[in-house]
């Protein structure tokens, strides 16, 4: 009897044991970007591991980095742009991954990761996802309508120009409100340098901004995609998978819009958004499973064909979609790669500066 | 049981006290407490982005006091008073227009049929029982210049072309009006209710006109509720910047979207607490300022009737 007693003692902890250690292992909590995955990944992802995902949204990187820096976040993979994941690194935020633990890092596109990792300096905390380019995206019959065969359509000019802008203003044009893939933009615009780090670049930027705000509808980051699908809006600085994802609710209602997407001839930036994890992760085991869940190749196709940027993952090519391979808007030309810029991690005091050319651009101050 | 209830009885009244009060320390004075110590770091690199204020290092209690946040604050205060000003202005508008809205609506409910009262208040808060935010995005379908309004109008043939009614302050204000007229008409209707009919029927049969019952009695005695009503809708409006920021224009930047720019966007923690605390000041002081003026009044009242008193 007391035998007994003693091996059903010994199965009920072992039971219990099991029983938690399951449940850590299989739970997970992702934060990622709104609209930014296929609707059936994730649930894809559950049936094939087993572990249960918490996926949570946001839609600008700040958000993101003041949660990362208060700590004890509680997410387990978050999808940080290169420039903050390079200075959350630096803060101690994020930790390294351990590349042995990911069989489809070796799928990636080489030279897409090692120019995220050294030029913007994340090291080795990241694994990009996906990346693209800042433009303009704009509805093709309302442009012509008001500005016909002089409509500049592929310069920085139909936004940043008052005397296209104020054609405009009728039908909406918007920016985004990201002043690091804005302000260096309007500087490669001014025809200066991109990855400038001077202050006084981005005051006259900012005058140039001043200059077409009365024309402006709003600055917002996520609002323009429906906006301007719905022909709410009819020009916008935007990232390019969001003006696809744009164009594509416009074909899908049928409601007459044509939302075309352009890299302006003046140079546009680049962006690499990254897996990386968190320092205080918990759930270290699934983070891993589910970064390479999220590299393996037809996973990563999957979700470049749903979301239409361009992928991190070499090995997803030949599962994307045709279409999005030859979009000169999403995987820039030879041509186009010239003026594509890196802008880089500003220091606190530029920090300050670049915000304050923002807040009163926003602000109209 | 028979000493829990002794306990209850002997301690009942010190905890129905001491509960609330610590609830309020811990949730209330704690983080005030935190973001005031925070307005004083500096700022840094890390987790959290400030360095601590004071702590204990090899030399014993260090402290680290650092005023220039406050001096950031003067140095830029073009950057700041602008939207300062808006935040007031909105606040104080929509605080108006609330008023205008609420007190009819308090008055019928009031006066209406007791059975029907229950009925009207609830239709009064069934609003909260959504998320404000889904209330919004509901207006911005119905005014947007492809939404429900302009579409209907356009097929009456009451309107040749879309109207812009978002991103105006028309748009605004009616997010405004939408999200805080309950917090207006609640307290409105908890004065107008204890409103003794007899004082308005007396007054009537003394030939008093009925704008003359209006100002002479109706008013002063829902004072409280105006004053409560506009307290409750003034202060948070003050901090708000959801509302402009989904139904305004880039003009209308409120000094809640300026703290969030300094907290977010310059990663600032120090500068935003500072402005935060700035912010509690204006607001909390006038309102101290008026309780001790109001307790001081009635004070001397007493004194005064007292000595009347002691004459007579």
């Amino acid at each position: 009897m007391a035998h007994l007693r003693k091996t059903s003692i010994a199965a009920a902890a072992a039971v219990l044991s099991l029983s938690t250690g399951a449940a850590s292992a299989q739970e997970l909590n992702v934060y990622n970007w709104s609209d930014y995955i296929a609707e059936d990944t994730i649930a894809n992802f559950e049936a094939e591991t087993g572990i249960k995902v918490t996926y949570d949204m946001y839609d600008s990187n700040e958000v993101l980095e003041a949660k990362m820096l208060a700590g004890s976040s509680g997410y387990d993979v978050v999808v940080p742009t290169g420039d903050f994941l390079a200075r959350g690194r630096e803060a101690g935020a994020y930790q390294d991954l351990n590349l042995g633990r990911l069989a489809n890092y070796s799928q990636q596109d080489m030279q897409v990761q090692n120019f995220a990792n050294d030029q913007i300096g994340v090291g080795n905390a990241g694994a990009v996802y996906m990346w693209g380019t800042t433009g303009v995206a704009y509805n093709v019959d309302m442009i012509e309508e008001r500005l016909g065969a002089d409509a500049p359509t592929d310069s920085w000019a139909l936004i940043l120009d008052p005397q296209y802008a104020s054609k405009l203003e009728d039908c909406g044009v918007v920016i985004l409100d990201a002043p690091t893939d804005v302000l260096p933009n309007v500087i490669a615009y001014m025809g200066g340098d991109g990855t400038s780090t001077d202050a006084a670049d981005f005051e006259k930027a900012g005058e140039i901004l001043n200059a077409v705000r009365p024309n402006l509808r709003y600055i917002h980051s996520s609002q323009s995609i429906n906006d301007i699908a719905n022909g709410d809006i009819c020009a916008a600085i935007m990232w390019s998978g969001d003006a696809f994802q744009a164009a594509y609710r416009a074909e899908e209602a049928e409601n007459g819009h044509t939302i075309e997407y352009y890299i302006p001839k003046e140079g546009t930036n680049l962006w690499f958004d990254h897996f990386a994890i968190p320092a205080d992760a918990k759930n270290l085991d699934a983070a891993y499973k589910f970064i390479d869940y999220m590299l393996r190749p037809d996973v990563a196709a999957a979700n470049v064909n749903y979301v239409w940027y361009a992928s991190g993952s070499e090995g997803a090519k030949s599962d994307i979609d045709p279409e999005i391979l030859e979009h000169p808007g999403i995987y820039p030309t030879a041509e186009a790669q010239k003026n594509l810029f890196v802008v880089p991690v500003y220091d606190a005091r530029l920090d300050r500066a670049v915000t304050r050319v923002w807040s009163r651009f926003s602000g109209g101050s | 049981m028979a000493a829990a209830r002794h306990f209850l009885t002997r301690h009942g009244r010190r905890l129905v006290v001491w509960l609330p009060l610590a609830w309020l320390v811990v949730f209330f004075a704690l983080p005030l407490v935190e973001v005031a110590q925070t307005s004083f770091t500096e700022p840094r690199r890390g987790i959290p982005p400030f360095a601590p204020l004071w702590g204990f290092g090899e030399d014993g209690v260090f402290t680290n006091f650092n005023l220039e946040n406050y001096g950031l604050l003067v140095e830029y205060s073009q950057d700041y008073l602008k939207p300062a000003g808006n935040s007031l202005r909105l606040a104080f508008f929509s605080t108006l227009i609330c008023l205008v809205f609420a007190y009819p609506m308090a008055w019928w409910i009031a006066r209406s049929r007791p059975s029907h009262r229950a009925i009207l208040l609830v239709l009064v808060m069934l609003p909260f029982w959504t998320s404000s935010l889904l209330r919004i995005y509901a207006l911005i379908g119905l005014l947007n210049t492809n939404g429900f309004i302009n579409s209907m109008l356009l097929q009456l043939g009451l309107i040749a072309a879309p109207m812009r009614m978002m991103q105006t302050d028309f748009s605004i204000y009616m997010g405004m009006l939408l999200t805080y007229l309950p917090l207006m008409i609640l307290p409105l209707y908890a004065v107008m209710i204890r409103l003794d009919d007899d004082l308005l029927d007396a007054a009537a049969d003394l030939g008093a006109s009925r704008v003359q019952v209006f100002r002479t009695i109706v008013l002063p005695l829902t004072f409280p509720g105006i004053i409560a009503g506009s307290l409750l809708v003034f202060i948070p409006a003050v901090g708000e910047f959801v509302i402009p920021a989904l139904l305004g224009g880039p003009e209308q930047v409120m000094i809640g979207k300026v703290l969030w720019t300094e907290f977010f966007r310059n990663r600032d923690w120090p500068v935003a607490s500072a402005i935060a605390m700035l912010l509690l000041a204006i607001l909390a002081l006038p309102i101290i300022y008026a309780r001790y003026q109001d307790g001081r009044e009635t004070a001397l009242d007493r004194a005064e009737e007292a000595g009347r008193g002691g004459q007579a």
